[in-house]
């Protein structure tokens, strides 16, 4: 019952927000927390819960984003189509690129991710009749105001909220969860692992091309080099999951907001502000070694330790 | 049962399985026993599907299992349970029981086979929302055997139950075994715990440098000199 209440409670204050008239820039950040929640809580489906920790997340989003921008550029048609557009292509493309790499196990699935990623992005990058190369695709945005976007990407994220948890408490959960922990007895259990973890891919795939299509439309503006970008997209994906907690059901909210107000405050800073990611980098070794499970998923041993020091001062 | 038909193993240019052959009748007990490194693990992961033989045939009840996907063994009434447990760990005991009947027969009689597991090991009831990773050795070799159990399965596989545990929970855990032959399903078990094994088994096969080297029944193994030479130090 308790379970039930807290998401509606919390979708009821995001809800209110825009109404408190806040600036832009404060929507601005909120905006780009709810879309990394979204890529986040997708990337944390496959990674999180069926352990395939992909390292190319960039390619879905990169495909998402450039659904929007092409059809626009070729057909004249709204970018808004993008979401359409990107589901099925997305699906398709993680279904080949399943079949492929979702035989590898370990390090070598790591890997191959993070080439597939970099692949898409120099294809993206050469393909100048296409794409525009790394001239990038400008669209005009539909709204001037910030609401209307913050609305959308709020029904996009509630959405992946919805599925996300609608399969990790169904049968499909548990049977990536097995094969998280260990792929040869899930096979021995009678889990198709093959399948599931195609599966898992692919739902986590579409949902991050959402995101994608997204920001295209939100930004007004793409390039290659930003939207299958591997260390601001790939490797921010899993920060934010690592940050807010691996395989949990609020982690990547969290996350996404911190991680997205850490980027703009520590940009901000003099001189420190142009080395963002190697401050990135030092962030994740400090959650590795002290929260390994993320902010949410160390909750409990965060609080005895804070309840501790308290009790003692 | 089961019927292994001259099959060859190798991992990648190494060949550790040479021409073995064997052969478990319904409703035995039969042990395949062996130094470390003789091929027995090699053998059950054949035969559970993880490994393909280079050459030779697996039968399950007449049926071809060499060339299914390790999946589908389970329904065709083949459960493993593997070295060194396998367990779930961060999933609770009761979980890491439904993980294993999750298919056709066994999950339409989850709740019933599972009061069963929990009258044989009643240690597992106690503990049923426990994560198993947190369980003791014997209690995750209990969990790994309830596991199988919970599939209902024609033949089970243990790989080296007794391994890391004390003495006294070995004699508990080969009891398990004959109960759940006496219930009639078959059993192959590989050990390096000769003499309780052969004690326990009807018959049993002699694996060396991944080929077999001699067979039969348990209580005349025990007396073979080789046997007595090579395994239990006499």
């Amino acid at each position: 019952m308790k379970n039930n209440l807290v998401p509606l409670v919390v979708l009821a204050v995001l809800a209110g927000l825009p109404l408190l008239g806040l600036n832009s820039y404060v929507m601005h950040i909120l905006i780009l927390s709810i879309m990394w929640t979204l890529a986040g809580m997708a990337w944390n489906l496959l990674g999180g819960y069926c352990g395939q920790v992909s390292f190319g997340h960039a390619a879905f989003f990169g495909m998402g984003a450039y659904s929007a921008g092409l059809i626009h550029l070729h057909l004249g048609l709204s970018p808004w189509w993008g979401f359409l557009v990107s589901l099925p292509l997305v699906a398709l493309v993680a279904l080949a690129m399943g079949s492929v790499v979702l035989r590898l196990r370990g390090p070598y699935f790591v890997l191959a991710t993070l080439a597939i990623g970099e692949v898409l992005r120099i294809t993206c990058e050469n393909l100048t009749d296409f794409t525009k190369g790394t001239l990038g695709i400008m669209i005009t945005r539909t709204w001037v105001e910030k609401t209307q976007y913050y609305y959308i990407i709020l029904g996009l994220a509630l959405l992946g909220f919805m599925v996300c948890r609608a399969i990790v408490h169904s049968r499909w959960g548990y049977y990536f969860v097995a094969i998280r922990e260990d792929q040869d007895a899930a096979e021995s259990m009678g889990i198709d692992t093959t399948r599931y973890k195609t599966i898992a891919l692919t739902v986590s795939a579409m949902l991050t091309g959402l995101a994608g299509a997204f920001y295209t439309n939100y930004m007004g503006y793409i390039d290659p080099g930003v939207v299958f970008s591997l260390g601001e997209i790939s490797i921010l994906i899993i920060m934010v999951v690592m940050v807010g907690g691996v395989a949990t059901q609020w982690g990547p909210a969290l996350g996404a907001g911190i991680m997205v107000i850490l980027a703009e405050y520590i940009r901000s800073l003099p001189l420190i502000g142009v080395a963002y990611q190697t401050m990135f980098g030092v962030l994740l070794i400090v959650i590795i070694i002290y929260l390994p499970n993320g902010l949410v998923g160390d909750w409990p041993v965060l609080r005895r330790k804070l309840l501790r020091r308290g009790a003692t001062a | 049962m089961l019927e292994v038909r001259n099959i060859d193993v190798a991992y990648g240019d190494v060949q550790v399985i040479w021409d073995v052959s064997f052969r478990v009748g319904q409703g035995e007990i039969v042990a395949m026993i062996g130094a470390n490194g003789a091929g027995k693990s090699t053998i059950m992961r054949t035969v559970s599907g993880v490994l393909r033989p280079g050459k030779g045939q697996i039968l399950l009840a007449g049926e071809p299992i060499h060339t299914v996907e390790p999946y589908t063994l389970i329904e065709k009434g083949l459960a493993h349970v593997p070295e060194a447990r396998r367990l779930f760990p961060e999933m609770s005991v009761e979980e890491n029981l439904d993980m294993g009947s999750l298919r056709g027969r066994a999950r339409k009689e989850r709740a019933r086979t599972k009061e069963r597991v929990f009258s044989i090991f009643p240690r597992l009831s106690e503990r049923r929302r426990q994560a198993s990773g947190t369980l003791s050795g014997g209690e995750q070799q209990m969990l790994a055997i309830g596991r199988g159990l919970m599939a209902l399965p024609r033949l089970i596989m243990f790989d080296e139950p007794s391994l890391g545990l004390a003495p006294i929970l070995v004699q508990d855990i080969f009891n398990v075994i004959r109960t759940v032959r006496d219930e009639g399903m078959t059993v192959l078990i590989v050990e390096q715990n000769v003499r309780q094994t052969l004690a326990l088994c009807d018959r049993a096969y002699v694996l060396e440098n991944g080929r077999i080297t001699q067979e039969g029944a348990g209580a005349d193994l025990l007396r073979d000199p080789h046997v007595k030479a090579a395994y239990l130090g006499v």
